[in-house]
């Protein structure tokens, strides 16, 4: 949006408001550069609400960022008091101001001192403060609280005159300007200071809910530019001032294809390719409880830091020496990820400040370790300290800022048993991108615990019900057994798998009887075989001797035949010759 | 008078010759003379010459006298018109009267 305007404008950029930054984390995003060049802007607030923080670190971040010196005019505070009071946010006003990068002048009026008589003028506060403003050629100036001269001078009138008077020599020396206002009754100051400052107001305010104070800054007056219009909370600790807008203006950001392990083996089997998660992506895991959600986002951690990446671990309900002693028992040892610094773990109670506040800390903590992944255990511990809408508002940001940093997030969430399981407390399991349920399943008088992925976006997932086992070695999933009994699980799992291994047994053992028997009919066969042949031999031999037996006997009696026949004609012959001999 | 063997140590404060520092340090003058005669010194810093010196005794409004001496310091702001409200400033008069 703010491109669009810029693009359209880029002739008449020359021309437009020139902005001072802040310096103040969040702030410059919200009013689009910073407080409006050469001119004063107000801020107002109750008492305690940042107002003077506000003003001192605009000009410390001027005189070390941006290297305009600055001048700090203080009504309520000794100089000593104000560098002492922000010592402890790392401000060194002592130390700056003997490099004349900044000064302090305490200014204090004491109305018992002090005689009204007659006309006067503020020339004095005009000398001291361009005395100051030259004397360190300063950019930036603070007026804390300059409301204090009406408890301290009587004519109104004369004030009023004046301060007009020194808001237009602000403006005249090209001076940006803050000054601080208390917040009155019906109006945003209690003197009326805003009609004198028109050009940029803005107030500041903490709000305490269910017991939780939160604080507050919203850009009411920004003339002659856009700004965020929201309320945005605001965070006060030892780094000083951090502004948080809550929404981007976009939902385009940059998306991974990469893909990271779950540290359960058998979990990414379950995804696509089963190499695991998409980079980046958010996953929701949510549970009854004692199904071992927060070892599952151990596990998650522990793979992080295997990868040599850095991790973050955001816990709500267990301290971080807790986790790390229960993670040991099953096999993951954290407090080597921590030693490495891969693994930080940042315990905080909910209730100890508002949600925006953890939404602001969770920036902070995530700009400051640039982790890989972050861990939020569990985010049901949040809806204490806000309604539903809140915190799924909160969530919805944070994976908003998690994924245009490709920081990868794991949430787990306590689904209360009575209410359905297809439905999370924070309603965010809409927002995520993978959502895997662990669920109690009892059956047969035990518990165990199944798994199943919900959904997973933009990748292929198995929609099958998984046992989820935790073991000394750490977790695991189990194929249930799926079957014509329906599904088992646990040791009906483990007895149905037992007697199938029975059977398997008992069939192999039948199989090779079976065998045994094939070898020996063989073997009989066999034996039946030679002896047939040898049989068959004997007889084939038996028979040849007859054959040879008959031959030889056809044979003699062929040749007694010839031997016969022979021999009668010899003797035919013989005879005849008998007869001739007679006959003669 | 009681008050005669003090010695006044006066300051005033002004940002060049405007009509209310003229004012001022006519009124202031006469005042001394008739009053304070021979016990009283009258310094007059000029803001606009020296504008470091506003810092110490936290000049704020113009034109401003400071009583330094005797205790306690008082600061009377304005042009001094009022006569008896400075008095009453300087001790010199009781309030009450």
């Amino acid at each position: 949006m703010a491109k669009i305007i810029k693009d359209k404008s880029a002739n008449l950029r020359g021309k437009q408001l020139k902005k001072s930054p802040t310096g103040i984390t969040g702030f410059d995003e919200i009013t689009l550069g910073g407080l409006p060049k050469g001119r004063p802007s107000l801020v107002c607030g109750g008492p305690g609400s940042g107002k003077t923080l506000f003003g001192i670190e605009f000009i410390v971040n001027g005189a070390i960022k941006y290297d305009e010196p600055g001048v700090i005019i203080a009504f309520e505070e000794k100089s000593e008091e104000l560098t002492t009071n922000v010592a402890s946010l790392g401000f060194d006003l002592d130390r700056l101001q003997k490099e004349n990068k900044i000064k302090v002048d305490y200014v204090h009026v004491d109305k018992s001192e002090i005689e009204e008589t007659g006309e006067y003028d503020l020339s004095g506060l005009f000398i001291r403060l361009s005395h100051a403003v030259d004397s360190i050629k300063a950019k930036r100036v603070v007026l804390d609280t300059i409301e204090n001269l009406f408890s301290s001078l009587s004519n109104e009138g004369i004030l009023r005159s004046e301060i007009r008077r020194l808001f237009q020599w602000l403006k005249d020396k090209g001076l940006t300007a803050i000054i601080t206002g208390e917040k009155g009754i019906a109006t945003l100051t209690r003197q009326g200071l805003e009609e004198y400052v028109s050009d940029c107001v803005i107030v500041l305010d903490h709000r305490v809910q269910n017991h939780v104070s939160t604080r507050f800054l919203r850009v009411i007056k920004y003339r002659g530019t856009m700004h965020g219009t929201n309320e945005y909370p605001f965070l006060i600790d030892r780094e000083g001032f951090s502004v948080l807008p809550i929404t981007s203006l976009e939902l385009s950001h940059d998306v991974s294809n990469e893909k990271i392990s779950s540290g359960i083996v058998s979990l990414d089997e379950m995804l696509d390719e089963g190499k695991g998660f998409f980079r980046g992506s958010s996953i929701l895991i949510s549970g009854t409880a004692g199904t071992g959600k927060t070892s599952i986002a151990a596990s998650f951690a522990n793979a992080t830091c295997l990868r040599k990446e850095r991790c973050l671990f955001f816990a709500f309900e267990e301290s971080p020496q807790q986790i790390i002693r229960n993670m040991k028992s099953i096999g993951m040892d954290l407090q080597s990820h921590i030693d490495k610094d891969l693994l930080r773990f940042h315990p905080s109670r909910p209730t100890i400040h508002g949600l925006e506040m953890h939404l602001v800390e969770i920036h902070k903590r995530i700009i400051e370790f640039k982790p890989h992944t972050i861990i939020l255990d569990p985010i049901t511990n949040l809806v204490t300290i806000g309604t539903v809408s809140e915190v799924k508002s909160m969530l919805m940001r944070l994976i908003e800022y998690l994924q245009s940093n490709q920081v990868s997030v794991l949430f787990t969430a306590l689904t209360s048993t009575a209410s359905s399981s297809e439905q999370t407390d924070e309603g965010v399991s809409s927002l995520v991108d993978a959502w895997i349920t662990v669920r109690d399943l009892e059956s047969n008088g035990e518990r165990n615990r199944g798994l199943y992925i919900m959904k997973s976006r933009g990748m292929r997932h198995s929609n099958q019900v998984r046992e989820f086992v935790i073991t000394n070695e750490g977790l695991e999933l189990v194929d249930v057994y799926l079957g014509a009994k329906g599904v088992l699980i646990g040791s009906a799992r483990e007895a149905q798998q037992l007697e199938e291994a029975t059977g398997e047994e008992l069939r192999t053992y039948a199989g090779s009887r079976t065998d045994r028997q094939i070898q020996r009919k063989r073997t009989v066969l066999e034996a039946q075989i030679t002896s047939l042949k040898e049989e068959f031999e004997s007889i084939e031999e038996e028979l040849g001797n007859t054959r040879r037996e008959e031959q030889l006997r056809k044979e003699i009696m062929e040749r007694n035949r010839k031997e016969i026949t022979e021999g009668r004609y010899i003797n035919m012959k013989s005879k005849r010759n008998k007869q001739d001999g007679k006959g003669k | 008078m009681a008050k005669a063997s003090k010695k006044y140590e006066l300051r005033l404060y002004i940002a060049g010759n405007t009509p209310k520092s003229t004012a001022a340090l006519k009124n202031l003058k006469k005042y001394c003379e008739e009053h304070l005669s021979g016990i009283y010194s009258i310094e007059v810093i000029d803001l606009l010459v020296n504008p470091q010196l506003a810092e110490g005794d936290q000049i704020l409004a113009i034109p401003t006298l400071v009583k330094k001496v005797p205790e306690p310091v008082r600061k009377i702001i304005g042009d001094l018109s009022n006569e008896a409200k400075v008095l009453v400033g300087l001790d010199i008069k009781p309030a009450n009267k």
